[in-house]
């Protein structure tokens, strides 16, 4: 219990730091290029942080992060680097318009429907990753990419011959009343509840079911894993699948659950970036989806926040740039232990 | 052995593709403009590919290609409208900043032992977020950005039986610089430590030499060669600059290097491969037969699905033992 607790506090403490060095690199960044970093973190925070319009816009931005976040950390812990979340959050959004935009369904069932069908697409949109991986030993970081761009204009494509919205063809077909979360404040929705329930049942999953043994075990020692005969084709499928479900719901939330457009642009300017920056959400929280909850926030503070830095004239995708940075120092296994010998001195 | 097979793949290959071009140029595609621009696409794919076959060859896997490819097209533009020159923009903007970005990701994948996929990842992250934030920190305007046309770098005009052939002369560059590198790899004795670094890094240790230095140089190359493959998207082929420019080149260049079992000549060939889907949707795009039929989405998906295809086709290749493992003395 003790080492779980030391290991926990490790963790954290290494993690702030990261955090720490993001922020110091993000200001490096500003002070490089002509901005005054403290004036710009100062208006993050206060338009993020200090109002309960801010806390609620930055929790509505945490929704979609924390399920690419999971998608990743699924992949991680199943040992596969699954950058797929990206496009399947595409699919997931086009999913939810074709059964929330188009199709009329009594309230409750229209957004079950909605909720199931956009998971189930981004889920689908993995199994080509999954069989060229089980089969042909493609590997994942290229088919997936590859197949968030074949997204990306899949979805374009649907929305400017299907899907859009009469009079406003610059947007898809917004959901109707009947499959919208209820709103709970500024854009944040219900959806929220859906998908913390959605994030501890991924826990279960992971560590108290088999399927969730088996996948953590190929993750950390495939040797054992191939050993005691668990099947790596499985393996391999079911981590992707569900992954997919995640990174779907991810997509949907911009539709059913984010008031007030309802719907996506053909830009897909509301769901671009969203499951690259899951990947800096999966790694700040230990891909852990406990972790994970708490680190989606921290991004959804960070990204919300950025808008207001555009009144320095500073582009809000700096906090990307920041997520990045992040990401190369949580690389570097090391790091903790480095930290502490400099401050600490010697041991 | 290995030569004859590489030989009678061009035997096979280069007449069945001169027919294919045949068989275009009646459904309207325009055979010197599809290969000008498969030249073009293909040239800052070469550049990465044969330079990320290195890297890996020394045993560090650099999957933030991307990332390099996005900071550079934008510090290349900068630095051309520093300098006043297209190729003062290549060099500086581009192979400068490019080996910088290497070099730095060399040091942290040996001294700093990092987890290179992730790093890699964390080079894209940094790249997707640096664009937009120095496009709108040099030249104040969003995602979008027009330079003087006179940076553009020259190209040189072939004139084949009434039409223009534009050859880039980067293009030339970067096909010299493969088959230099090909000649360094295999009959070089820096070619050879470099092979070694990968496979037994130490044996290299005990003979003496310094596994990290070899690796961080093998990183620095490839970032250079990757930094002038990003610079010539807006410099030498685009004439202008968007936040999307590298589209995804960087993982098809990864994917080249993958596909050709981590071999500058073959990476080269199958940087042609792909620089020609790219090409061919390119040029079906404005063919007056297809573009009815055929949606402009799905022409733009022909790339990444012919990426797609062609790692399925090859299947998992042999890479090196050490790859992308941090060399830790015992």
């Amino acid at each position: 219990m003790l080492g779980m607790f030391n290991r926990l506090k490790k963790s954290i403490i290494e993690t702030l730091i990261v955090v720490l060095i993001g922020f110091v690199g993000g200001a490096i960044l500003m002070i490089i290029f002509g901005y005054d970093p403290i004036a710009a973190y100062m208006k993050l925070f206060k338009g993020s942080v200090l109002s309960i319009d801010g806390i609620l816009e930055s929790l509505a931005n945490a929704v979609p992060l924390m399920l690419t976040g999971l998608t990743f950390a699924i992949g991680v812990r199943s040992g596969y680097f699954n950058v797929g979340a990206e496009g399947q959050a595409y699919m997931g959004a086009i999913g939810a318009v074709i059964i929330a935009g188009s199709i009329s369904l009594p309230y409750g069932v229209h957004l079950a429907a909605a909720t199931l069908f956009s998971m189930i697409v981004g889920a689908l949109w993995s199994l080509p990753v999954s069989a060229l991986k089980a089969w042909r030993g493609v590997h994942e970081v290229v088919s997936t990419i590859m197949l968030n761009w074949i997204a990306l204009f899949l979805v374009r494509y649907l929305i400017e011959y299907y899907y859009y919205e009469p009079g406003r063809a610059e947007r898809a077909l917004p959901a109707l009343p009947t499959a919208r979360y209820s709103v709970i404040g500024a854009s944040l929705s219900t959806i929220i509840f859906v998908t913390i329930g959605f994030t501890i049942l991924i826990y279960f999953i992971l560590w108290r079911t088999t399927l969730g043994y088996e996948l953590r075990l190929t993750g950390s020692n495939p040797e054992a894993a191939r050993y005691v005969g668990v099947n790596y084709v499985k393996v391999i499928f079911l981590n992707f699948f569900i992954g997919g479900l995640a990174a779907g719901l991810a997509g949907a939330s911009q539709v059913i659950g984010r008031p007030p457009a309802w719907t996506i642009y053909k830009t897909l300017g509301n769901v671009i970036n969203l499951g690259f920056n899951g990947i800096g959400v999966a790694l700040i929280g230990r891909n852990h989806p406990l972790g994970i909850i708490f680190s989606s926030i921290f991004l959804g503070i960070l990204l919300y926040g950025s808008r207001f830095m555009q009144y320095l004239g500073i582009d809000p995708d700096l906090t990307v740039a920041i997520n990045g940075i992040i990401v190369l120092f949580l690389s570097l296994p090391e790091l903790y232990s480095m930290v502490k010998r400099y401050i600490v001195g010697g041991k | 052995m290995e030569i004859s097979r590489k030989l009678r793949t061009l035997i096979i290959g280069l007449p069945s593709f001169i027919v294919f071009l045949y068989l275009l140029s009646i459904l309207g595609v325009e055979p010197i403009y599809l290969l000008e621009t498969s030249l073009m696409a293909m040239t800052p794919l070469m550049l990465a590919a044969v330079g990320e076959s290195l890297n890996e060859r020394s045993g560090i896997v650099n999957i933030g290609l991307e990332g390099i490819f996005l900071i550079t097209a934008v510090t290349g533009v900068y630095y051309a409208e520093v300098t006043g020159s297209g190729l003062g923009g290549i060099v500086v903007g581009g192979a400068i900043i490019g080996a910088l970005i290497g070099f730095l990701f060399g040091f942290i994948s040996t001294y700093g032992r990092a987890v290179q996929v992730i790093a890699g990842m964390g080079l894209n992250l940094i790249g997707l977020g640096l664009v937009p934030f120095m496009m709108m920190a040099f030249w104040a305007f969003p995602g979008i950005h027009i330079f003087n046309p006179d940076l553009r770098i020259g190209t040189i005009n072939i004139s084949i039986s009434g039409a223009i052939f534009r050859l880039s002369p980067i293009t030339i560059f970067a096909i010299l610089t493969t088959i230099f590198l090909h000649i360094l790899l295999y009959r070089t004795l820096i070619g050879l430590r470099i092979q070694a670094t990968g496979e037994r890094p130490e044996a290299l240790d005990v003979a003496g030499m310094n596994v990290n230095l070899t690796r961080i140089l093998a990183s620095t190359i490839c970032g250079s060669l990757t930094g002038i493959g990003g610079a010539f998207m807006p410099l030498g082929w685009f004439g202008g600059l968007v936040k999307e420019i590298t589209a995804g080149r960087g993982f098809i260049a990864l994917a080249a290097a993958v596909f050709s079992g981590l071999d500058p000549l073959l990476a080269s060939v199958s940087s042609f491969i792909f620089g020609f889907s790219e090409g061919l949707a390119f040029t079906i795009m404005i063919a007056p037969g297809i573009k009815e039929v055929l949606p402009y989405y799905f022409i733009n998906m022909i790339p990444y699905i012919v990426t797609i295809i062609a790692l399925a086709i090859v299947g998992s290749k042999r890479f090196p033992k050490a790859l992308g493992k941090p060399y830790i003395r015992e």
